[in-house]
């Protein structure tokens, strides 16, 4: 704003000086056929059942689509290597060209932002995109937008996944997405402040560490602890145990326990000491551990901690849907799917990968040895059966109603 | 010919800009207005059904939220006028030959992102920060003192943010005072601190004015600072409203929100305005 932008004093005389006569107020009658107008300003929805695809549905899809040579990739920051060998490997086999974006930054942002244009059958400008099993996860699936996979064309992904997956609430049988990398939402807590070992969900709830404690502003990761902390199984959670686990968190926030509520700038947090325990993603902390040299520590509470999923997937209105596919499938080849664990930390899809990643290791030297080792041994890669029985799954909602209601019971504690 | 091109050209040159305001003001306005009395989700579609419960609703669910946006608001203004204006005044006085220098010293910060510059305050004061950690060490502040979450973090990043915006319409409300007026009150005996405040003051008032309007509103809605500075004791009506549109898909209640914000806004400024008397104001002001 420069100076000769200044309103003038006529003009800020007109702005703020009552002009309305009686005339007006006739003219302003006729507003009232407004209302009519307004009622046409409505936000389409495209719900319809989709608990199955009709048989023919994927035949209807993936009929007369080819190969073009190209693909956009949608995916979060910090989710594969920054030189990205997969996807050059990919391009040197298939001969495709792949872009890869990291413009997913928050599921609830991301669906806002690419629902009209899929609303209206318009290309949202990426062919496969990754995407949690969250409540927005549902909300693409109900909208109808995504593609149903045609399976016959993933082969590497019928060998190589773990078969739990399969068997999935957000996404029974893999009709419209195949997991990109699953992850634990548990406990993160730096020892240099916190001496003795943390172990359970109550901890975040010690009056020991007033003010020096993080939560999730994501109300469903919110939500999640405010339930297992009081014993209760989120999946299985109704509206009452809700007002319970919110009442849980309240006396926490009221008890000045809570620092703040973070989106993923809690690793940031967490690193300048803002908070000393706090809650986390477990590739988070193991990936900030290795590059800053922290040694921050990551649990999964006795109580429980939960697991989600994200997913590749492929919207409804993609260009290049078979060579989405085609890279979706190459990530399951077993050697792609461990270097990216390798990199990523998050936990992986593909149990062989641990065997090959061992393998790598043992033809690795000095630190790359270390290093690969303690991936291929974590926990928080590939989880063993001890983990699994205390993870949880997330809330699941059933009606859109029921995640109105969700939110309007948590959402007041995040924004006090 | 002439005569019908000479009633036409104002109309065609407010022509662009009109059509513009049209198209992406007047529109949204509407189809905001239309939202706000719907009902429904995002993934089975909203439908207009003239629900005014979307406003009795979110207002009282979020009512805090919004007196405590009003709060920071109006501090920041009275800060900001507190700050600005001497800044302003020896800029327009005693800048001399390098007044422009002096502005674009002041409007210099604008060349960086304000989401950047708001994070560096966040580097500066956070806990263990560059700031807070040696007068922690040197036992001068207690070792659990934080600046970071609190309101008066909110309100200063908030001055900070909005200070060029006070600034400049007082400098300029200034700048226009013809020196011989002050000279002609010290002629007639006045004081300093008296010619200061019955010329120069009440001179300078439109220029406060626009500050206050360019800064209150701005101030309240902002949802920045406090995402970054403050904590969710110090959430703004802003957050609330983002959180809503973008987070929950809840358009409905998001739409009955801002609408609630901006007529409070408008009240706040017409009272304001009729509070001050700014028609008086202006008259001085035009002469």
């Amino acid at each position: 704003m420069s100076p000769t932008d200044m309103p003038n004093p006529s003009l800020l005389r007109g702005m703020t000086q009552s002009r309305l006569g009686r005339r007006d107020a006739f003219r302003l009658g006729g507003l009232s056929a407004m209302g009519a107008f307004l009622a046409a300003c409505g936000v389409e929805g495209k719900g319809k059942p989709q608990a199955s695809v009709a048989p023919d549905a994927i035949a209807k899809f993936w009929g007369g689509k080819t190969q073009t040579g190209s693909l956009n990739f949608a995916n979060w920051p910090l989710y594969m290597d920054p030189k990205k060998p997969e996807l050059k490997k990919f391009t040197a086999k298939t001969g495709i060209k792949v872009t890869y974006d990291e413009v997913i930054q928050e599921m609830g942002p991301w669906f806002a932002k690419v629902q009209p244009q899929l609303s209206a059958g318009q290309s949202i400008g990426y062919d496969l995109m990754v995407i949690t099993n969250s409540v927005q996860f549902g909300q693409f699936r109900d909208s109808g937008f995504l593609a149903p996979l045609d399976h016959t064309r993933l082969p590497n992904y019928a060998a190589n996944a773990a078969k739990s997956y399969a068997t999935s609430t957000y996404d029974p049988g893999n009709t419209f997405s195949i997991p990109y990398a699953s992850g634990i939402t548990g406990i993160a807590y730096d020892p240099a402040k916190i001496k003795e070992p943390i172990t359970k969900l109550a901890d975040l709830w010690n009056p020991k560490y007033k003010g020096k404690v993080g939560m999730f502003k994501d109300l469903q990761e919110l939500g999640n602890f405010g339930l297992m902390a009081l014993g209760l199984d989120p999946a299985k959670s109704d509206e009452a145990a809700w007002k319970q686990a919110a009442a849980k968190l309240k006396e926490q926030k009221d008890a000045g326990l809570v620092r703040n509520y973070y989106d993923q700038s809690y690793v940031d947090a967490l690193g300048k000491g803002e908070v000393w325990i706090t809650q986390a993603w477990s590739g988070d902390i193991f990936q900030k551990n290795v590059s800053d040299g922290t040694n921050f520590k990551f649990v999964i509470p006795e109580e429980g901690g939960t697991i989600w999923t994200d997913n590749m997937a492929i919207p409804s209105t993609a260009e290049n849907p078979v060579d989405a596919i085609m890279l979706m499938d190459y990530l399951y080849e077993l050697e792609n799917a461990t270097t990216l664990a390798e990199y990523i930390n998050y936990v992986c899809p593909v149990p062989g990968a641990q065997a090959q990643m061992e393998k790598h290791a043992a033809a690795a030297t000095d630190e790359d040895k270390e290093f690969l080792l303690s991936v291929a041994e974590s926990p928080l890669v590939f989880p063993g059966d001890a983990e699994y029985k205390r993870l949880h799954y997330y809330v699941n909602f059933n009606t859109a109603e029921e995640k109105n209601d969700f939110e309007r019971v948590f959402q007041p504690i995040v924004l006090g | 010919m002439d005569r019908a091109k000479r009633t036409l050209a104002p109309y065609l040159l407010v022509l662009p800009g009109g059509l513009w305001l049209l198209l992406f003001f007047a529109v949204p306005m509407v189809t905001m207005l239309s939202l706000s009395l719907q009902e429904g989700d995002i993934v089975n579609g909203f439908v207009f059904t003239g629900h005014w419960q979307n406003y009795t609703e979110s207002l009282g669910d979020y009512r805090t939220q919004l007196i405590r946006s009003l709060v920071y608001g109006a501090i920041t203004s009275f800060v900001l006028i507190v700050m600005a204006f001497p800044v302003a005044y020896w800029i327009a006085f005693y800048g001399g030959r390098r007044k422009a220098t002096y502005l674009f010293l002041i409007m210099l910060p604008f060349f960086v992102s304000f989401v950047l510059r708001t994070i560096s305050w966040r580097m500066l004061l956070t806990d263990d920060g560059v700031l807070l950690h040696p007068l922690k060490e040197a036992g001068i502040l207690p070792g659990d003192f934080t600046v970071l979450g609190s309101p008066a973090a909110v309100i200063a990043g908030l001055v900070y943010s909005f200070l060029p915006f006070m600034v400049l319409p007082i400098y300029v409300a200034l700048e226009r005072i013809d020196p011989r007026v002050i000279e002609a009150a010290r002629d007639l005996y006045a004081g300093p601190l008296t010619s200061f405040r019955k010329v120069v003051l009440p001179l300078a008032l439109p220029g406060v004015f626009a500050g206050v309007l360019m800064t209150f509103v701005p101030a309240s809605s902002d949802y920045v600072n406090s995402e970054l500075l403050g904590s969710s004791e110090t959430t703004m009506i802003g957050q609330v409203i983002q959180a809503k549109f973008l987070s929950n898909s809840d358009y409905p209640s998001a739409s009955a929100l801002s609408f609630t914000l901006m007529a409070v806004l408008l009240i706040g400024v017409f009272s304001y305005a009729r509070a001050l008397g700014t028609e008086d104001v202006m008259k001085v002001a035009a002469r």
